[in-house]
C-alpha cells in the first residue's frame, strides 16, 4: 500500500498550471502592435501584388516589380530616388554623427560653463515642427528677401551666395544639412548620455597611466560610445530612408529642380497619393513601399548581424 | 420653490425640443474647396446671397490647401467624411471621382443648359453622355504690367515677340525694376505662366491640342518647341536667383513695384488689387508677326459637383442648381474678378483689369491648357513633366529641343494615340 502511494506520487509529475499571466501582460502590446504596426505593413506588402484594373484588384504577382525596375521610366525615376536618398544618408553619415560626438565630447568637458544652456539651444529644433524649419530655411536662404546674401556681404563674402535650393547641383545638399542643423542634437544627446555613463574611476585610472586629453578620448572613451554611435547610426539610416517631410515643405512634391532632391518618400508620396493632374496610384505605390521596406530591413539587418555581434561591450 | 423648479424645467425641455424639430429640417451643406483664398467673398457675398434665397439650408465653405486638395479629397471620398458639395478640378481629376462613383451624374439638374459644350468638356465622360459638375469659372493667361513703371519709361504694350523683347530690354537698361517677375522654384509657374501662357499662339489654339491627343503631331514638332526657346531667352530678364524664387516670392515682387511685368493667370486679379499700390495693366501673350491670329489660353478651372453619399441630395441640388444661375455668375465674376464665368449669359464686370482680360475673348479663340485632356493619364504625367522640363529650359539645364524630346518620349511611353 505504502510503496503504491509513493510510487503514484512520483510517477504522476506536478502539473504545471498554464501561465496565463503572461499572456496577459503581453496582450496589450501585441493587440496594440498587431494592429497599428503589422497590419498595415502586411497590408502594403500584399497590396504590391495586385494592380486595379477597371476598379477592382486582381492579383498580378511580381508584376509591379517589373513595371518598376523594368519600365525605363519608372526605373530611372527609382534609382534617382535611391541615387538621392544614399547621398542624403551619406551627408547625414558624415556630417550629423561626427558633429553630434564632437559636441557631446565638449559638452561633458566638466569645467564647460553654460552647458545647460548650449545643450537645450543644440538640441530645440529637433522640438520644432519640421514646416517650421523648412519655412524658415527658405526664407534665410531666400536670394530675395533672405538674411543670407546680406551676411555673407558683411564679411565680403557675397559672391559665395547662390540661389542653392533652386540649383540642382546644390539643392539635395542645402536640404541635407537644414536636416542635419534640424537634428544634430538627437546623437549628441545620446552621446552625452553615454560620456556620462563611464565611470569616474575608468578615467582616474587611464589618468594615473599619463592619457589625457584628446587621446583620453580616442583611446578610452571612444571605445565605450562605440555602441551608441552604432544606434545612432542606425536611427539615421531608418529615419533617411523613411525622410519625406522636410523636402516636401522645402521643395515640394515633385522634388525639385529637375528632380534633384527627390528621394525615395517623396516618389512614393507621388505616387500613392498623386499629384496634380497625377492620380494616385496604390498599387505602384504600395510597390515601392515594399522596396523602401526591403532596403531598410537589409540595412538593419546588416547592422545586427554584421556589426553589431562583433561590437565589443565593456562592462563596469 | 419646487414647483418653479419643475415648471420651467418643463419649459425648459419643450423648449429644446422646438428647437431640435425646427433644427431637423434646416440642411447643412459642406463645400470642399481648394480655394482657400475665397474664404471671405464665399463668407460675406455668395453664401448669405443664396441663404436668403433658401432658408432652410445653411451653407459651410471649407477650403483647404490647393497642393493637397487632390490628396485629402480623394482620402476623404474614400472614407465617407468628405463634404455634400465637391468642387470640381478640371478632367481627370474628377472624371475618376465620378467613374468610382463618388460624384453623381448631374447632366438633367436645372440650369446645365446654361452652358456651352466647350465649358462642359472639363467635366463630362470621354463620350459626353454624362456631367458630373456644374462648370463655375475658367481662368485666362496673359500678362500684368506695372502701368506707373511703364508710363515713366515710356512704354507700351507689347504685341509682338520683338516688341516683348524691346520692352524687355528697355526696362532692363533702366535698372529700376527686374523686367519680369517669375521663378523657376516651384515649378509650375514656369510651365503654367511660362509655357501654356505663351504656348497656343505657337500650335494654334484647339487645333494643335486636338491634333496632338489625335497623335497627328509631336510635341518636338517645331510649333511645340517654339514656346520653350521663347522661355530660354527669358533667363537673362528674372530676378537675381530666380532658380530658389518661390510662386508668393513672384506675387509680392511684382505687387510691391520692384518688377515691371508678371506673367499672370487672371486669378491673381483679385488678390494684386488690394496688394499693388499702383496702377496695372494687362496685355496678351505676344504674337510672331503683326495681325497675325492670336490664341490664348482660357482654362476652365473649376467646377461643383455633389457627392454621391450627401445626406441632403435635394437640398444639394437646389444649391448646385442656383450655381448654373445668371445670378451666381454674376456675383461670382464680380467678387472673384478674374474668375471668368462660363455661363452662356453674359455678365457685366466692373473691375476694369478684369475686362482686360476677358475682352480678349473677342478678338482671339480660346484654348485650354493642353496637357490637361487626355495627355495626363498615364505615368510619367505629362503636366507634371512639364513642369520640370519648363523650369530646366528657363534655368539652362536643358536645351529646349531636349526637353521636346524628353516628354514626347515619356508620353510616348504609354499613350497610344487612336489612329
Amino acid at each position: 500500500m505504502q510503496g503504491e502511494q509513493m510510487e503514484s506520487d512520483v510517477a504522476i509529475p506536478r502539473r504545471q498550471p498554464i501561465r496565463w499571466h503572461i499572456a496577459v501582460f503581453l496582450a496589450p502590446a501585441v493587440v496594440i502592435y498587431t494592429a497599428i504596426m503589422i497590419l498595415p505593413l502586411g497590408g502594403t506588402l500584399f497590396l504590391s501584388f495586385y494592380k486595379e484594373v477597371q476598379g477592382v484588384e486582381v492579383f498580378v504577382g511580381l508584376d509591379n516589380f517589373r513595371t518598376l525596375f523594368g519600365n525605363e521610366r519608372w526605373a530611372a525615376d527609382f534609382w534617382n530616388a535611391l541615387k538621392n536618398n544614399v547621398i542624403f544618408f551619406i551627408i547625414h553619415m558624415l556630417v550629423q554623427n561626427p558633429i553630434g560626438v564632437a559636441l557631446a565630447a565638449l559638452l561633458s568637458i566638466p569645467k564647460l560653463r553654460f552647458a545647460g544652456f548650449y545643450r537645450t539651444a543644440i538640441f530645440l529644433p529637433t522640438l520644432l515642427s519640421f514646416v517650421i524649419v523648412g519655412f524658415i530655411w527658405k526664407l534665410i536662404l531666400s536670394p530675395i528677401w533672405g538674411v543670407t546674401p546680406y551676411l555673407l556681404s558683411l564679411v565680403d563674402l557675397k559672391f559665395l551666395f547662390a540661389p542653392w535650393l533652386g540649383k540642382p547641383g546644390s539643392a539635395l545638399i542645402a536640404v541635407s544639412l537644414i536636416s542635419v542643423w534640424q537634428y544634430v542634437g538627437i546623437p549628441m544627446m545620446l552621446i552625452y548620455a553615454a560620456l556620462l555613463n563611464i565611470p569616474d574611476e575608468v578615467l582616474e585610472a587611464a589618468e594615473c597611466d599619463g592619457i589625457t586629453g584628446w587621446s583620453q578620448f580616442w583611446k578610452i572613451k571612444l571605445p565605450l560610445i562605440l555602441p551608441s554611435i552604432g544606434i545612432i547610426s542606425i536611427l539615421t539610416f531608418v529615419g533617411n530612408f523613411n525622410a519625406f517631410d522636410l523636402i516636401y515643405t522645402v521643395q515640394g512634391a515633385l522634388a525639385g529642380p529637375d528632380g534633384s532632391t527627390d528621394i525615395l518618400g517623396t516618389l512614393l508620396y507621388r505616387t500613392f497619393f498623386g499629384f496634380q493632374l497625377q492620380l494616385g496610384d496604390r498599387t505602384m505605390g504600395a510597390t515601392i513601399a515594399t522596396v523602401m521596406f526591403l532596403i531598410i530591413l537589409a540595412g538593419v539587418s546588416l547592422y545586427l548581424f554584421g556589426i553589431q555581434r562583433r561590437m565589443r561591450r565593456y562592462q563596469f | 420653490m419646487n414647483r418653479l423648479i419643475k415648471t420651467s424645467l418643463l419649459a425648459a425641455t419643450m423648449l429644446s425640443g422646438l428647437a431640435s424639430v425646427v433644427h431637423a429640417e434646416d440642411a447643412t451643406l459642406t463645400i470642399e474647396s481648394w480655394r482657400n483664398d475665397d474664404l471671405a467673398i464665399w463668407k460675406d457675398k455668395i453664401i448669405p446671397a443664396f441663404e436668403a434665397k433658401h432658408p432652410g439650408i445653411k451653407i459651410n465653405f471649407t477650403p483647404m490647401a490647393p497642393t493637397e486638395y487632390n490628396a485629402a479629397l480623394n482620402a476623404k471620398l474614400a472614407s465617407g467624411t468628405a463634404g455634400d458639395l465637391i468642387s470640381c478640378r478640371p478632367f481627370d481629376a474628377s472624371l475618376e471621382l465620378y467613374n468610382k462613383g463618388f460624384l453623381t451624374d448631374l447632366s438633367s439638374l436645372d440650369g446645365m443648359g446654361n452652358f456651352s459644350p466647350v465649358a462642359k468638356s472639363a467635366w463630362q465622360t470621354d463620350d459626353g453622355k454624362a456631367t458630373f459638375c456644374v462648370p463655375m469659372a475658367s481662368v485666362i493667361h496673359g500678362f500684368i504690367y506695372n502701368k506707373d513703371a511703364f508710363d515713366k519709361l515710356g512704354l507700351k504694350p507689347p504685341k509682338t515677340e520683338e516688341e516683348f523683347f524691346k520692352v524687355l530690354d528697355a526696362i532692363k537698361k533702366d535698372g529700376n525694376y527686374i523686367p519680369m517677375a517669375m521663378g523657376t522654384k516651384d515649378l509650375w509657374e514656369a510651365a503654367t505662366m511660362g509655357y501654356q501662357n505663351i504656348g497656343p499662339n505657337y500650335w494654334h489654339g484647339e487645333d494643335g491640342r486636338k491634333a496632338l491627343i489625335a497623335g497627328k503631331e509631336k510635341l518636338t514638332d517645331p510649333q511645340w518647341v517654339a514656346p520653350f526657346k521663347e522661355i530660354a531667352k527669358w533667363k537673362p530678364y528674372l530676378g537675381d536667383g530666380f532658380e530658389a524664387q518661390s510662386y508668393p516670392d513672384s506675387q509680392n515682387l511684382f505687387t510691391l513695384g520692384r518688377a515691371a511685368i508678371y506673367p499672370a493667370g487672371s486669378w491673381e486679379i483679385s488678390g494684386f488689387n488690394t496688394q499693388a499700390q499702383f496702377k496695372m495693366g494687362a496685355f496678351r501673350p505676344p504674337v510672331a508677326k503683326d495681325g497675325d491670329a492670336c490664341y490664348i489660353s482660357d482654362h476652365t478651372d473649376i467646377g461643383m459637383g455633389m457627392n454621391a453619399k450627401t445626406k441632403y441630395p435635394e437640398a444639394a441640388k437646389t444649391f448646385l442648381a442656383w450655381v448654373a444661375s445668371p445670378e451666381f455668375a454674376e456675383i461670382y465674376a464680380n467678387a472673384l474678378p478674374g474668375f471668368f464665368s462660363l455661363n452662356s449669359t453674359a455678365v457685366e464686370m466692373k473691375d476694369p483689369l478684369a475686362q482686360e482680360f476677358v475682352s480678349w475673348r473677342k478678338d482671339c479663340k480660346s484654348t485650354i491648357r493642353s496637357t490637361y485632356q487626355i495627355l495626363s493619364r498615364g505615368t510619367p504625367n505629362l503636366e507634371n513633366e512639364t513642369w520640370t522640363e519648363s523650369a530646366n529650359v528657363i534655368n539652362g539645364t536643358d536645351t529646349p529641343e531636349k526637353a521636346a524630346e524628353k516628354l514626347q518620349k515619356g508620353l510616348d511611353g504609354w499613350y497610344k494615340p487612336a489612329k
